[in-house]
């Protein structure tokens, strides 16, 4: 450990909703020190203020933002908050960069990634356009992408979202910066991507002796790259101190429920504990183990023989090109029972999902629901087994119509299934699905944007319990939920399995989720199954490389079994 | 927190507020919203006063000299109408006496007796009116009344019907896709390769010859909104291509819901602010041209007034220093055009339940 490099104290933030209400306090009085050399993780959920500090740091809070007096950000004997914008400008890009989460919307879709990362090079320091060039090529392979000279002239739709991460990182390290922002950077990404990520920006870290400031919410992921971890709730520092000690002696119970509500692959609590469990309970939740799995003499409620789908892209003004999503697959769903489903973006899982609702149409094969062919209905027969089907979407806030209340939201499936005697009864009905899935009554009246997304993805799952579905299919249902929201949510999807009977089709790239809910586990890559069998049998004994290749890239966070 | 949220818990048998009870409730919250709601308002409400004949009946009555002043501008001098006075008293002037060789001579006496039986009242023609007369000295204030009743319904009926088949066409391409979204590309291309105004006059052409659109007001109607659909039309086809795979859309697929409510119960209130705005756009746009079309001869007719002909007439009276029919019909059309853009604008906000 050497000097400090940034020294935040007392960092105050409030937003200005509107004239009416008092200004809401996002950040309450935040102090951490960043030295040089070194990573420091900023963990915490959604809302916690991790996100609103680190932009205070760079000046780029909206306008509604008030920074109170007190607050500094001491950098290179200067305070960053009261730094003139030109001052700023010099600062941004050249001595603190910046990575966003999502590098599809940060990249400028219409300039190529050399003249992208060649601006900054021509903005700070100084270079002319060829010079600018040469440059932005030695980045592009110090950052992993293959072919620099070639994908110099790509444009970024041409790249996988991990090459654009890169592109990303290429442009924040380009000025060579002395401290890098990276603000939840692999969150957006697959499990295999995250990790050559992570190990990027570790190494990134190491070769330019800089410092990393990393955001997330999970505190997973930051046990392998972090030196320091400060732990916010609520606008709060919690827990600050090197990673060793967050880990192995977490002091605060928020601390201690981070690290255990994100499922692990060695054992599989009946319920996974949540942030409550530790800030009200005794601080010991309810461990008892359960058993997963199958056998032969289940029931089966749907089966799948030899799905295919292909998509065609137009090429050309005739051309057509055949692409296969989802190639002969097959496999069995047993009544109450959960089947995972695994594989990185692009292996066709989701597809699988969508056709089998017939969201899409599928190119051939059979779905046999209870034993009738789901694919050769006609949309009239179809609306009756629409009912006991349903999905839940990746994404709560682009699921739920934003210009529907909840009550309309959850009563217009009723009413189109005819479900309940009247409107009243469905309205009834409605009330006790929100208190099912843990929601206030009020909720009935609001609008999606007034929750979060962990509410919203309860709001969605009593959308689909309205009809009382038999198979329930999850897409990612919790990929995009902070890691102890996640926790409750899968609470929630295991109580119900429980009460009602259903069966699950969890679709999903985190693979400690996926053992955590499923009793059986499917592997796809490339629109085929490549591996299935039971949840425990997958993760012991994989069978083939890929799957193999899946589970080593889970972030091993700071071999967790030593805490407990 | 608005009212409805504070509604207590333990009411589960209420009717959920709907959206556009919601939206009223936003938009009596919008100062801009409600005076702009109240001048529309009151445009309607002359509207409806002038059709059915409570003020302005008596618009055609020529009641003041030619160009009157207005009344604020009473001792102002007036060339035209003195101009008319000396051509009157010119006629009143006795005839040159052609008694011995006109062959009618004899009757004459007869006649002046005859016509003295005929009451002849001499209307004293004022020499102002309120806000100055026109060209036969009609009132310019009763004429702009009366000229709201076409200009009005022109632009809203115009405009409505015009975003209503851009809606629905737009709807049904976008969300379609494929056959239906060719053939309406196919209409949209036809139509916006014509010049405009050429378009109109052919509408216009067609509706006089046929008599199918009826006449006057409706078929002028009836030529703007199916000329004027295609702006509407390509802004919801976009809105729709877009929104039509969204995951709501899918998931309301997934519960069921046909693709007649997806397409207007699920998206239509997401991109109805597109439309809101493209019916501001229309309404003034229709009012304008309403203008040209009767410049052109194909618009009222010529007993009828409307903001648009007082406009043409102004033309040739702002030479001469006449301005208060200019003035009168033009500011009437800015307040509403104004009140009404405003209007559509807080109408937006208040049906996105985002902002509050």
């Amino acid at each position: 450990m050497t000097d400090t490099l940034l020294q935040v104290q007392d960092l105050d933030i409030r937003f200005r909703v509107d004239r009416k209400h008092e200004a809401f306090r996002a950040v309450k009085g935040v102090s951490f020190d960043i030295p040089s050399n070194t990573t420091v993780a900023l963990v915490g959920e959604s809302g916690s203020g991790k996100t609103v500090s680190a932009m205070a740091i760079l000046g780029l809070l909206p306008e509604n933002a008030i920074i109170a007096p007190e607050s500094r950000a001491m950098y290179g004997g200067r305070d960053l908050l009261k730094a003139s914008l030109g001052e700023m400008q010099a600062i941004r890009g050249k001595d603190i960069s910046i990575i966003f989460q999502e590098p599809m919307t940060s990249l400028n879709p219409v300039f190529t990634v050399g003249e992208q990362i060649g601006e900054v090079l021509r903005l700070h320091m100084g270079m002319g356009l060829r010079q600018a060039r040469t440059r932005a090529i030695e980045l592009l392979g110090e950052v992993g992408i293959p072919d620099p000279q070639l994908r110099v002239n790509s444009y970024p739709h041409e790249m996988s979202g991990g090459q654009q991460q890169r592109v990303m990182i290429a442009m924040a390290i380009a000025c060579e910066p002395k401290l890098l922002i990276a603000d939840e950077p692999t969150t957006a990404l697959d499990v295999t991507i995250q990790k050559q990520i992570l190990d990027l920006i570790a190494s990134l870290q190491e070769k330019h002796r800089m410092s990393v400031l990393f955001i997330t919410h999970d505190l997973g992921v930051v046990g392998d790259i972090a030196d320091d971890v400060v732990v916010m709730q609520n606008g709060l520092v919690q827990e600050q101190g090197p990673v060793k000690a967050i880990f192995e002696h977490p002091q605060h119970p928020y601390t201690k429920a981070l690290l255990a509500c994100r499922p692990r692959l060695d054992r599989r609590p009946k319920r996974l504990p949540v942030i409550d469990d530790f800030m009200k309970g005794d601080g010991r939740p309810n461990l008892a183990e359960r058993k997963r799995g199958t056998s032969a003499s289940d029931p089966i409620i749907l089966e799948v023989k030899g799905l295919n789908k292909t998509f065609f892209l137009k090429e050309g003004l005739f051309g057509k090109r055949a692409v296969p999503a989802v190639r002969n697959v097959s496999f069995q769903l047993p009544k109450g029972k959960t089947l995972g489903l695994v594989g990185e973006s692009g292996s066709g899982k989701t597809t699988v999902g969508l056709t089998l609702m017939r969201l899409h149409d599928a190119t051939s094969g059979e779905v046999l629901f209870e034993g009738r062919d789901l694919l050769t209905l006609t949309d009239r027969e179809m609306m009756a087994y629409r009912r006991r089907i349903q999905i839940i979407f990746q994404n709560p806030y682009a699921s739920l119509n934003p210009r529907m209340t909840i009550g309309h939201t959850l009563v217009e499936p009723m009413r189109i299934h005819a479900i309940g005697a009247d409107e009243r009864e469905r309205v009834d009905m409605a009330f006790q699905l929100l208190k099912r899935v843990g929601l206030p009554e009020q909720s009935f009246y609001k609008y999606p944007h007034e929750f979060s997304g962990g509410q919203r993805q309860r709001i969605a799952i009593a959308r689909c319990l309205t009809m009382k579905p038999d198979v329930l299919i999850c897409d990612e249902s919790v990929s995009a939920l902070d890691v102890s929201v996640q926790a409750q949510v899968l609470n929630l999807l295991q109580d119900l399995q429980d009460e009602y009977g259903l069966s699950y089709i969890f679709i999903s790239h985190d693979l400690a989720v996926v053992k955590y809910i499923s009793d059986k586990v499917m592997v796809m890559n490339a629109g085929e199954i490549v591996e299935m069998a039971d949840s425990d049998e997958i993760y012991r004994h994989p069978r083939e490389e890929y799957t193999r290749k899946l589970l080593s890239s889970i972030p091993k966070g700071w071999e967790i079994a030593k805490v407990a | 927190m608005s009212a409805v949220l504070t509604t207590p818990a333990q009411a589960p048998v209420q009717e959920s507020p709907g959206l556009w009870m919601l939206a009223w409730r936003r938009l009596r919250q919008d100062t801009v919203g409600m005076v702009s709601l109240v001048i529309v308002a009151f445009f309607l409400a002359m509207m409806l006063a002038s059709y059915t004949g409570l003020i302005a009946k008596d618009w055609a009555k020529e009641k003041g000299v030619s160009y009157a002043n207005p009344s604020f501008l009473a001792g102002a001098e007036n060339l035209e109408a003195k101009a008319m006075a000396a051509k009157d008293a010119a006629a009143k002037a006795p005839p040159v006496d052609l008694s011995d060789i006109d062959p009618l001579a004899p009757y004459y006496g007869e006649w002046q007796k005859r016509a003295e039986k005929i009451a002849v009242t001499e209307v004293k023609r004022a020499e102002t009116l309120p806000f100055g007369g026109d060209k036969w000295g009609r009132d310019v204030l009763k004429k702009v009344i009366k000229g709201s009743e076409v200009s009005i319904f022109v632009g809203l009926a115009g405009a409505l019907i015009a975003v209503f088949i851009g809606t629905v066409f737009g709807a049904m391409a976008g969300y379609w896709g494929g056959f239906i979204n060719d053939l309406l590309e196919w209409c949209y291309n036809i139509f916006t390769s014509i010049p405009y105004i050429l378009l109109i006059l052919a509408f216009a052409a067609v509706a006089q010859a046929t008599g199918s659109f009826g006449k006057g007001i409706v078929s002028i109607i009836l030529i703007l909104a199916l000329t004027g659909w295609t702006g509407p039309y390509r802004l919801m086809r976009a809105e729709y291509i877009k929104h039509a795979n969204r995951e709501y859309v899918k998931a309301a697929q997934a519960i069921g819901a046909s693709n007649r409510s997806r397409m207007f119960v699920h998206i239509l209130p997401n991109v109805s602010h597109v439309a809101l705005v493209q019916l501001s756009a229309h309404v003034v746009g229709f009012i304008k041209a309403e203008v040209i079309l009767s410049f052109l001869g194909f618009g009222v007719p010529v007993d009828m007034v409307s903001w648009g002909t007082m406009l043409a007439e102004a033309q040739n009276e702002l030479v001469i220093g006449k301005w208060w029919q200019l003035a009168a019909a033009g500011t009437s059309m800015a307040i509403l055009v104004t009140a009404f853009s405003l209007l559509t604008d807080s109408l937006r906000d208040a049906l996105d339940p985002k902002l509050k």
